[in-house]
């Protein structure tokens, strides 16, 4: 089950560094949806600081269910997804590795590009540390739901829109914590409860979402 | 031809529940409309005015019935969707699928009469409310089911991914729901007490109560339809569907 998990994770980082434009694609996204914002309400310095955490995640959001459609299409196509499933190891571990690839690709840059964000927005420096730290706890569950609703429309003619259809209203929690969190900061009340909440939805969607992921696997592959 | 015996089973049968339910649908759209009847005119007529809200209060015998119905029907609609994917009952699978269209609907009253509520009592047609937001995101939870069973062609695979979904989102509408409270009270003192009402007049209770079992029989009435709907469709191919069809020509 390791060696599969493995073997499927570094594929997909390979296949990744053959195709780096593509993988710079949710970045770029990320930053360009942001910046729309000062745009279009104002560049008053205040509001944007105001905004910034909770636009900031639902860019995140919105970068990572854009970019996970693809998760599964390519070996799809080429009929690999098929060959993984028949595989004797689990289909548990095709769907973590997969998982786990996408936060690498998607949601790791993001992390690293938004101080960079931060500084637009003029984001105080503790406040730019929760809202890592929140990124940090969430960002793997939108890759992990990001991944179950990919299985869920694999192969759909409206999949994009579908996915973020059914994705978006179970990452609520998860956007209303890692927002929160840098709202408290900002507001100079503790903030590790949301931490800790972020942590505990993380294990349990690290728990649940590959073994949904499968089933959604072998029902769309069937 | 004798009658097969009545077991646990016997309705699961598309063929048998579909007489069964072709003779049950009249009397529940009886039941709706006498129970809609009495359970308005008490609300209307007998209820007493509400002290402080007046007379607009009264929508809440549409409200809260629509809003119970709305969170009861998501959890019945992943059950019988859940069930249909264990065990590949095809009955199940249908109900599901026809339950979702109604529990949408009655998601969609609860938020529209809450905000016809709301204006003339909070002043808004809609506040961040707990209550408000994670009935919108259960509507939105309503709307993907429905979105992705229609999307996908094949009917056994719509049915197993519809019902993980459902699976997936029953087990996130707790989760949805304290996150969404805990975020009200963390960004907003709370505005709105809706748990704090005075006490209910017993005659106010009793329409409420009297117009959600007139909902539960509108619902009955509603998915069994669909249902007969759907399962004529399904088992089109089927011998007594071509039997009840060309008796329906020839008639």
């Amino acid at each position: 089950m390791r060696d599969l998990f493995l073997a499927v994770l570094l594929r997909d980082l390979k296949l990744a560094s053959r195709r780096r434009i593509d993988s710079l694609l949710p970045v770029v996204f990320f930053i360009v949806a942001l910046s729309l914002f000062p745009l279009g309400v104002g560049p008053e310095p205040q509001m944007l600081r105001d905004i910034a955490p909770g636009i900031v995640w639902v860019c995140a959001l919105l970068a990572s269910m854009l970019s996970v459609g693809s998760l599964f299409a390519g070996d799809l196509a080429d009929g690999s997804l098929e060959q993984l499933l028949l595989a004797p190891q689990p289909a548990i571990a095709v769907a973590a590795a997969k998982s786990v690839a996408h936060w690498l690709l998607t949601g790791l840059p993001l992390i690293v590009a938004t101080p960079l964000v931060g500084l637009l927005f003029g984001m105080s420096m503790p406040a730019l540390l929760a809202l890592v730290a929140g990124l940090l706890l969430g960002t793997p569950i939108l890759s992990l739901l990001g991944a179950l609703g990919a299985a869920l429309t694999l192969g759909l003619r409206s999949g994009g829109m579908l996915l973020i259809l059914i994705v978006l209203p179970l990452t609520t929690p998860a956007l209303i914590f890692g927002a929160g969190a840098v709202s408290n900061v900002e507001a100079g009340l503790p903030a590790g409860g949301h931490f800790s909440l972020l942590g505990a939805l993380l294990l349990a969607t690290a728990l649940g979402a590959p073994v949904a992921t499968a089933a959604a696997l072998r029902i769309s592959t069937e | 031809m004798n009658s097969p015996s009545l077991r646990l089973y016997t309705f699961a049968a598309p063929s048998r529940f579909y007489q069964l339910s072709g003779w049950l649908v009249p009397w529940f759209w009886a039941a709706t409309i006498l129970l809609t009847a009495a359970g308005l005119y008490i609300g209307f007529f007998v209820a007493p005015t509400d002290a402080t809200q007046g007379d607009s209060y009264r929508i809440i015998f549409l409200h809260v019935p629509a809003a119970w119905m709305s969170m009861v029907l998501y959890v019945v609609m992943a059950f019988w969707a859940g069930i249909g994917w264990a065990f590949n009952a095809r009955l199940s699978s249908m109900v599901a699928r026809a339950i979702a269209p109604t529990g949408a609907m009655f998601t969609f009253l609860a938020l529209w009469s809450g905000a016809f509520w709301g204006k003339p009592t909070w002043g808004a047609w809609w506040v961040w409310d707990a209550r408000l937001t994670s009935e919108l995101i259960l509507l939105f939870l309503y709307l993907g089911y429905i979105a992705l069973v229609n999307a996908i062609d094949d009917v056994r695979r719509a049915d197993q991914a519809g019902a993980l979904l459902a699976l997936v989102g029953s087990v996130n509408v707790p989760i949805i729901y304290f996150s969404v409270k805990w975020w009200n009270t963390l960004h907003q003192g709370a505005t709105v007490s809706m748990t704090a009402a005075p006490k209910m007049a017993s005659t106010m209770l009793t329409a409420m109560l009297i117009m959600s079992f007139a909902f539960w029989a509108y619902a009955f009435a509603v998915v069994f339809t669909r249902t007969r709907a759907i399962v004529i469709e399904r088992e089109a191919h089927a011998g007594w569907v071509a039997e009840l069809t060309r008796g329906r020509m020839q008639a």
